[in-house]
């Protein structure tokens, strides 16, 4: 089973529309809201480089944004 | 060769496919994403039948809606070009595939306009959003600035003061426009300071952004800020089709039958030139869009 974080807020669509997809799909996810929890927000600055939401970390590797088809790649679909 | 291929699945798009099926047209929907601009919206209240919907959720039910068909659904793959083969249709290609196909629908929507100032690529997700809703509450108790002075600025503006700890609301124009109810509540909070005729000139920073240099009213400023929210409008997503007549701002103009300049193409929705961009005339000129492409496409057989 893929090891799955999602960096997000919870009302940025894309988020929603993310964490959506992931749980349709079975997939177990740990959520960390990044607007409540400063700490996660510069972690999530620091594996990322960047301050954008969603941000799927899948295995260690680190996807910007819900980019499906890079989802569906690391998690074999 | 297919029928048709449509080009976004936004409302129009979504809505093209739904009657597409119906009709029995062969025919496949791509698309960079699913429900475009709609799925950044927060709140939709005029929508017929829902009084009330978030917009995330009303491409949920778009999408339900959709999938009751057996409908081809190539998403998360962007367009690039049309060509046009004379005598033997088109080819779409979207850098992955290329798709032989008799007609077109264009439903391609729109994207948010860029400043196109220096830095503004550079810190782009490092502290410049094009999306309130999205990053806004990345910037808790910070101060920010947001570009614009239409209702998305000031949309934007009112979701920052409930964030952060001072909001430069910076309008290039003499005076605020957009609705006078949201004008007001940005002009009396305290958190806000709006600056009129003032023009961005530059995006800096480190890794992130720190400040943002601006020209108000012929004397230079510089704002220090971490977030800056463009909301300036936007742009249609028509380079695609370089062939077909659009208008100044870039949209394909469409007569009343969603025909283009080039026959076989037709275009629906905010990418167009039909007046008033909201889902509902997005969604109805993706029907009308379709049910004019089975009439073309039985006067060609």
């Amino acid at each position: 089973m893929a090891q799955v974080k999602v960096y997000s807020t919870p009302t940025c669509p894309y988020c929603i529309r993310a964490k959506k997809y992931l749980s349709d799909k079975g997939i177990a996810f740990e959520n960390i809201d990044v607007s409540a929890d400063e700490e996660a927000l510069k972690q999530m600055v620091d594996v990322s480089g960047q301050m954008g939401v969603p941000v799927l970390v899948i295995d260690g590797d680190v996807i910007v944004g819900f980019d499906q088809s890079r989802i569906d790649q690391k998690l074999g679909f | 060769m297919l029928d048709l291929v449509i080009i976004g699945a936004g409302p129009a798009g979504i809505t093209a496919a739904i009657y597409a099926a119906r009709k029995k047209i062969d025919f496949i929907l791509v698309s960079k994403d699913l429900g475009g601009q709609t799925a950044l919206s927060a709140d939709v209240e005029n929508y017929t039948g829902y009084q009330f919907i978030a917009g995330p959720d009303l491409v949920a039910k778009f999408e339900e809606h959709m999938r009751q068909f057996a409908i081809t659904f190539h998403n998360g793959e962007a367009v690039t070009r049309i060509v046009q083969k004379p005598g033997s249709g088109f080819v779409v290609e979207s850098g992955k595939n290329s798709y032989a196909c008799r007609s077109v629908l264009i439903a391609s929507g729109r994207r948010p306009r860029w400043l196109g100032v220096p830095g503004e690529e550079k810190y782009r997700n490092k502290g410049v959003s094009y999306c309130a809703t999205c990053d806004g509450p990345l910037f808790s108790k910070k101060t920010v600035a947001v570009i614009g002075g239409g209702n998305s600025a000031l949309d934007a503006a009112l979701q920052m003061i409930a964030i952060a700890e001072k909001v430069y609301l910076v309008d290039i124009n003499p005076a605020l426009g957009g609705d006078e109810v949201m004008r007001r509540k940005v002009e009396t909070s305290p958190k806000v300071e709006v600056l009129n005729n003032a023009k961005t000139l530059a995006i800096t920073g480190e890794r992130f952004v720190k400040a943002m240099k601006i020209d108000v009213s012929g004397q230079a400023r510089e704002l220090a800020v971490s977030g800056i929210f463009v909301e300036i409008g936007s742009t249609p997503n028509s380079d695609i089709a370089d062939f077909v007549d659009r208008n100044a701002s870039g949209e394909i103009v469409v007569d009343c039958l969603n025909r283009t300049s080039a026959r076989g193409v037709f275009a629906a929705g905010d990418v167009t030139t039909v007046p008033e961009k909201q889902i509902i005339v997005a969604a109805g000129e993706g029907a009308k869009a379709v049910l004019g492409v089975s009439r073309y496409l039985v006067q060609e057989k």
